[in-house]
């Protein structure tokens, strides 16, 4: 049977606020499948055109998937979702690049014909399940040296990362982490990223965290505006004794879901669906698992050699902050300028937070808004890097640019 | 007084009360609606144990009232709204607090703090929102009422002003609040009728469709919608449209209604529903402080009146003590019941059959003389649940599955061969039953328990004859079977103790209220209604008129009067019941003449429906021979309420049940006395009753009464 692939569209996409992880964080009472299922409520709200039967897949990813995040999340959250029974639903793991990889996966369905609409997310509850909680990594990791031990501890593969681009130093690391917070700081001032919020109800039982009873979090926790140099240069090294990975310039600990629905273009308009973006390549690849943070650089050569496109066609770049020393070592890889204007636009993780496998769906929500804002811009693209040594890239065309859909 | 020392006083009466907290929580308000603060009822307890209000609690949301209050008017907040914990939103009075109240001024102080506290909700400089997020009861809902604007989930299931139910009115606002809101009709229908229909709760949806709450929403974001609903409303972009209250004939026309369904109910025999529906009658000029100050009167009076105390009681019997029944041995001794068998296949064997397939879903196998009859019972099971179906109750998977679980045999051996328990309801007779689980202990497992359904034969004497009596218990239920909650179980000189495990085990699937009873003639219900009865028929026979004697009894409030309820039971059973009692006790229990004519002429009733209501069928009028002693309606109530209180004193007496509390909650769930009569022995108490023929009380005072 002769097969046409068919394009396929980010429709739109929302979060919930992050949170700090933690017995003090907003969301230390609060389920992880509660969060996903709000933001999936949320989306459905906002897109009333989606017929919820017409919904052929929840993809919902998470990296601890145990207790709330367990139980095939994309199955339970979609029928505590209230979407009707004859929705299916799967769980999806690829660490960071879970959410990412929820819109490839079905991406890839979509364009094959399987599907015509999906929701596709992620949620990482740290406080109710930390990292590396119940893991079991195979004994022969070690013995046969297949990967150094640090390779388990993201912190410390960022600390390696420093040691093989030795012109990337803690204060390139932390002017970068300044420059984050202000940009977010600022897309909040102008209500970028308040729109795609999904206001979550929350309770408080403790009063030694602050006032008790059910409260309302409308904005992302972890922001730290007014951030400065001085601030950042005297934190502690957690990683490594006179290292350079601290708090302030990497992502926290978090809490946080969020859901997309991608689409066939077609079916987004013959349903009246917003086309946010549109898919053009994606691509992961693996990489020495003691410096994950390179994973970006090899995946977006893989992403723009089979889009056919090279660095200087990207207008905007998404690219999560997991710690800064890793799109540091992006940047240079491609010649870019710490500072410039077309990388994380809003700010990103080191300002919002990165709650696992939530974050690929957060940098392409904030890559469809910069989309509509920019239609100039043609070309965006979403990357991050991935535990035990993986990247992540997915290109992006803007459906608002007056080339759009025709040849390059 | 002030309402803080209102409280502070009520408290001191009450210090084993669970306080719930009022947490003040602030907040941003989606939309930039502004800042809001939101006020969580939570008592610190899970689900489980529902959050309620005594006067500690009132006194915590007093102070966070006071706090909303003066942020309200210094324009630090837009909003105020009230919420509960996870699936509670509260569930009104603490009633353990109301049960200790001595006297009216401390009565009245309930009352009174409960509106001083709830009524500040609607004073406040900003409008107040409730969220009703889960169960909301009583004082639950109305402090709900007293905001400005209302939300419910979808997801709530449960939501009523019970107060009627209980013997009290909506005191805190209920009564006058609901019909301004929803008008007399809707008002009428939540106070009264839903309550005195056995307490039915309203879900969410009904909720909102009454208008009660502005706006519904589905569970599972419930508080985040309703919060941005309230953003909306704030900003103006919402604009809640209420129906207009008719405050004309209408009005006049719903309080009827309530008086008609409150006497259909208590026929009088209870205040509350009266009471209640005066004030809702005083509501129609919409003055909210006059409404107030009649609740807390009406609450004062019933608070200190028997029928509330009864109510409570009641309540509590079906609650608990209905729950955890008394003497029942150690549910740890009971064996796994997986098929069950059914000696004969009758109408009455086949209600048992369709019970036990329902709520136990094992294999059950109905025997009985001949095919066709077996054949009968199996379609009659059938036929039941392919009604159910039809009703939606069952799926048809469900359906298909209990349909195969139920068989019919004519050979015993192959039925009950790995039957763990095996009831029978074959003829009234000792020999046919002794035969019958003769031929059962043949083929049955050693551990089967041989249970029977006998109104009135001595379960020991059925025993008497079996290599293995320990097993046979009496299983009694109440007609019709799938309605009525009591199960009588029975208890007989030789049953074991794993035995009894296993029956009161088998009787909490099936969802009953079981009373572990001595087995003595006619056991409980049977005996003292059938005493009752006895005494109607005896001053009949002696010559007061049928609807003298009818009518002595309806100050009492009985479901329906005694020769309406004969002829539900039917003239020849209560005949058969009279004469069994009248072998045990024949000083006491009289077998009439006359009853005897009405069933040798096969009258199934004293009474003819032509004219739409009962009248004496002539047939039966013809029929009967009375003597020429007429006494009054006072003269046969006293006779027979003494003879009431003279056989229940003889049954603790003997042992027949463990206290009088069982005799009232075998009363309540098995014959449906109502609950402000506690039953029987807290009005008999009341009125004096057990004093004249006893000479004491059957309960202490204070047990069902007001304290001393």
């Amino acid at each position: 049977m002769p097969r046409t692939v068919r394009d396929v569209v980010f429709v739109d996409g929302v979060r919930t606020p992050f949170g700090k992880a933690g017995p003090k964080g907003i969301y230390h009472e609060t389920r992880a499948d509660d969060l996903v299922v709000k933001a999936i409520r949320e989306l459905l709200r906002r897109n009333p055109g989606l017929d919820p039967k017409k919904i052929d897949e929840v993809a919902i990813a998470a990296t601890t998937q145990i207790g709330d995040q367990g139980l095939t999340l994309g199955r339970t959250a979609g029928i505590l979702a209230g979407l009707p029974q004859s929705v299916p639903g799967y769980s999806i793991d690829r660490m960071c690049a879970g959410a990412l990889t929820a819109v490839t996966a079905t991406a890839g369905s979509i364009a094959f014909g399987a599907y015509d609409a999906v929701i596709a997310g992620g949620v990482e509850h740290m406080g109710r399940h930390p990292m590396g909680e119940g893991v079991d990594p195979n004994p022969r990791f070690v013995s046969e040296k297949l990967v150094d031990e640090s390779a388990l501890f993201m912190g410390m593969t960022a600390e390696n990362l420093h040691d093989r681009y030795p012109h990337i130093t803690k204060l390139r690391a932390d002017e970068y982490a300044v420059r984050s917070q202000e940009k977010a700081a600022k897309a909040y001032a102008n209500g970028k990223i308040q729109q795609d919020l999904v206001p979550i109800s929350v309770r408080n039982t403790n009063a030694e965290v602050g006032e008790t009873g059910f409260g309302l979090v409308t904005a992302d926790e972890p922001m730290r505006p007014g951030t400065t140099l001085e601030n950042l240069s005297g934190l502690k090294t957690p990683f490594r004794v006179h290292g350079r990975v601290t708090a302030g310039n990497a992502a926290g600990l978090n809490d946080g879901a969020t859901a997309s629905i991608i689409a066939s273009e077609e079916f987004a308009r013959e349903n009246n669906l917003p086309v946010k973006m549109r898919l053009v390549s994606y691509a992961f690849v693996g990489v020495e698992p003691e410096v994950m943070g390179y994973g970006p650089i090899p995946a977006t050569e893989k992403a723009l050699a089979k889009a056919g496109l090279g660095i200087g066609d990207i207008g905007l770049f998404e690219v999560n902050e997991a710690f800064a020393v890793q799109v540091l070592a992006f940047l240079d890889h491609y010649g870019i300028a710490d500072d410039d204007a077309r990388v994380n636009q809003y700010g990103g993780a080191i300002a919002f937070g990165h709650p696992l496998a939530s974050s690929g769906v957060r940098l392409m929500t904030q890559l469809a808004r910069q989309f509509e804002e920019q239609p100039e811009v043609r070309y965006g693209l979403t990357t991050m890097c991935v535990g035990f040594g993986m990247g992540a890239t997915v290109i992006w065309e803007n459906p608002n640019h007056k080339d759009a859909g025709g040849d390059k | 007084m002030s309402t803080t020392e209102l409280l502070k006083g009520a408290a001191e009466l009450f210090p084993d009360e669970v306080v719930t907290s009022a947490h003040v929580r602030h907040l941003d308000l989606p939309f930039n609606a502004g800042r809001f603060a939101l006020i969580t009822l939570d008592n610190g307890f899970d689900h489980t144990k529902p959050t309620t209000f005594g006067p500690a609690s009132l006194a915590n949301l007093s102070i966070a009232i006071d706090q909303v209050e003066k942020e309200a008017s210094a324009g630090e907040i837009v909003g105020v709204g009230i919420t509960g914990k996870p699936f509670i939103f509260a569930v009104g009075a603490d009633l353990k607090g109301v049960e200790l109240l001595k006297n009216h001024s401390d009565a009245l102080a309930i009352g009174k703090g409960g509106h001083e506290v709830f009524k500040r909700l609607s004073g406040i400089a900003v409008p107040t929102f409730a969220y009703y997020n889960g169960a909301a009861m009583g004082g639950g809902v109305e402090v709900g009422l007293h905001c400005s604007y209302r939300t419910v989930s979808a997801a709530l299931p449960a939501f009523s002003l019970p107060e009627v139910f209980l013997g009290l009115v909506p005191g805190w606002g209920g009564c006058t609040i609901l019909p301004n809101l929803i008008g007399a009709d809707n008002a009428v229908t939540v106070i009264i009728e839903n309550s005195l229909n056995q307490n039915k709760q309203l879900k969410g949806g009904q909720v909102y469709d009454l208008g009660i709450a502005d706006a519904l929403f589905e569970g599972a974001d419930f508080l985040e919608q309703s919060l941005s609903w309230t953003a909306a409303v704030l900003k103006g972009e919402i604009a809640v449209e209420r129906p207009a209250i008719d405050r004309g004939e209408a009005w006049d026309q719903a309080v009827a209604r309530g008086r008609f369904v409150a006497d259909s109910k208590v026929h009088g025999a209870a205040p509350a529903a009266y009471r209640a529906l005066d004030i809702i009658a005083a509501a129609k000029d919409g003055d909210l402080q006059k409404g107030y100050d009649a609740e807390d009167v009406a609450l004062a009076d019933l608070i200190m009146g028997g029928e509330l105390r009864s109510g409570i009681y009641a309540f509590n019997l079906v609650q608990k003590r209905g729950k955890r029944p008394a003497g029942a041995p150690d549910k740890s001794l009971a064996r796994p019941v997986t098929k069950v068998g059914v000696v004969g296949a009758g109408l009455m064997a086949s209600q048992l059959a369709l019970l036990f397939l329902r709520r136990l879903e094992v294999p059950v196998v109905l025997t009985d003389i001949d095919q066709e009859r077996v054949d009968k019972g199996v379609g009659y099971v059938h036929a039941e649940i392919d009604k159910l179906l039809l009703k939606g109750r069952v799926n048809q998977d469900k359906a298909n599955r209990l349909k195969a679980l139920v068989t019919g045999v004519l050979d015993k051996a192959e039925g009950f061969s790995d039957a763990d328990f095996i009831i029978e309801a074959v003829f009234e007779e000792i020999g046919v039953k002794q035969q019958v689980f003769a031929e059962v202990e043949a083929v049955a497992p050693a551990h089967a328990i041989l249970a029977t359904n006998t109104s009135s034969l001595s379960v020991s004497e059925m025993a008497s004859k079996l290599k293995n009596p320990e097993r046979v218990v009496g299983f009694h239920f109440f007609n019709p079977v799938a309605i009525l909650p009591l199960l009588e179980i029975v208890r007989g000189e030789q049953t074991d103790d794993a035995s009894l495990a296993t029956a009161f085990g088998v009787a909490k699937k099936l969802k009953k209220t079981a009373v572990l009873v001595k087995d003595a003639p006619a056991f409980v219900v049977n005996r003292i209604l059938t005493r009752f009865m006895g005494e109607i028929q005896n001053v009949i026979d002696e010559g007061t008129p049928v609807e003298v004697a009818e009518k002595a009894v309806e100050p009492l409030g009985l479901p329906m009067s005694p020769l309406v309820l004969l002829e539900l039971v039917g003239p020849a059973i209560g005949l058969h019941v009279s004469e069994t009692l009248n072998r045990a006790f024949p000083d006491r229990f009289t077998v009439s003449p006359n009853l005897a004519a009405v069933v040798k002429a096969g009258k199934r009733g004293f009474y003819v429906y032509d004219s739409g209501k009962p009248e004496l069928d002539p047939e039966v009028a013809a029929l009967l021979k009375q003597g020429d002693v007429v006494l009054s309606e006072e003269q046969v109530r006293d006779r027979v309420l003494d003879a009431v209180a003279q056989e229940i004193g003889l049954m603790l007496d003997e042992g027949v049940v463990a206290e009088a509390q069982d005799i009232d909650l075998c009363l309540i769930t098995g014959a449906g006395w109502p609950f402000h009569l506690g039953g029987i022995t807290p009005y008999l108490d009341r009125e004096g009753v057990s004093e004249r023929v006893n000479g004491k009380r059957f309960l202490e005072a204070g047990v069902a009464s007001v304290p001393v």
